[in-house]
């Protein structure tokens, strides 16, 4: 899946990134909780989260993710803005909430990592 | 080389940005991108931890052509118990600690996870040292 394809079906908000890169996205996994997903080994991965902070990114940054959905519109800083630019990470804005974003993204054929 | 870093206890909109500067060097020393992510998850829940549990830190790094070495000292409470600190799920962590997506007693065990080799030694009220060692091939 690509991130084109993410924005349209999430009815989201591109917050930065390129919506035409060509990277494919073959697993997603919804957390709040950081040091969960810095256990994941999967790659071209998704992160689906409700939280908003500089961590989000910097999780991001250490575990290779380069797509984060931030939903339910929560306010993003322009920190977490120019954090993900620097390392190329895709954020993602949508109306949804967490059940239904994953749900559209499943039934789309986003894997589940377990 | 050799490098050194300063870490703020409390200080969460700075925690990570010494994870972040090892992770663009081992990308400049042509390190394999799975090795890194091992190296800098590790030192990333490390540095996380100086934040959320000590009140300053210094993470010195030192690579060579074989392997990373990476102290993390803090001056900060120590842990009394180092065995159930690496127990999974064992945390004291503050809330404002979990909501930053911390706190869920899984920092420990994933560096051990990480690492080739972990030693930490502790001084109760006085600080707490992590030496990681991963090798780079
Ligand atoms: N640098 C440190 N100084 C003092 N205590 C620490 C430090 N690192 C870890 N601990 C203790 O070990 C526990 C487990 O650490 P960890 O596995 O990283 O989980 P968490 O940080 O999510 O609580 C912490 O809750 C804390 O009690
Ligand atoms: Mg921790």
């Amino acid at each position: 899946m690509n991130i084109s394809t993410v924005v349209e079906l999430l009815e989201a908000r591109l917050i930065c990134g390129d919506v035409n890169q060509e990277r494919e996205f073959l697993y997603g996994f919804a957390s709040d909780l950081m040091s969960d997903v810095l256990t994941l080994d999967s790659d071209n991965l998704i992160l689906i989260t409700g939280l908003t902070n500089t961590q989000v990114i910097r999780t991001a940054e250490m575990a290779d993710i380069h797509c984060v959905v931030l939903v339910r519109g929560k306010k993003v800083s322009a920190e977490m803005i120019n954090l993900a630019e620097e390392n190329h990470i895709t954020l993602i804005e949508t109306p949804f909430s967490m059940f239904r974003t994953v749900s559209v993204l499943y039934e789309a054929g986003l894997k589940p990592v377990y | 080389m050799e490098f050194r870093y300063e870490v703020e206890g409390g200080n969460f909109s700075r925690a990570g940005h010494a994870s972040s500067a090892v992770k663009k060097i081992l990308k400049q020393l042509n390190v394999d991108n799975r090795i890194i992510k091992r190296i800098v998850v590790a030192l990333y829940e490390g540095e996380v931890n100086v934040v959320a549990h000590a009140h300053k830190g210094n993470i010195l790094v030192y690579i060579d052509e074989q392997k990373i070495n990476i102290k993390i000292e803090d001056e900060g409470p120590g842990i009394p118990d180092i065995d159930l600190a690496m127990q999974a799920g064992y945390s004291t962590a503050s809330a404002a600690v979990r909501e930053m997506g911390f706190g869920a007693g899984m920092g420990l065990p994933n560096i051990k996870k990480n690492t080739d080799e972990l030693k930490i030694a502790s001084d109760v009220g006085k600080g707490t040292t992590l030496e990681m060692i991963t090798y780079l091939q």
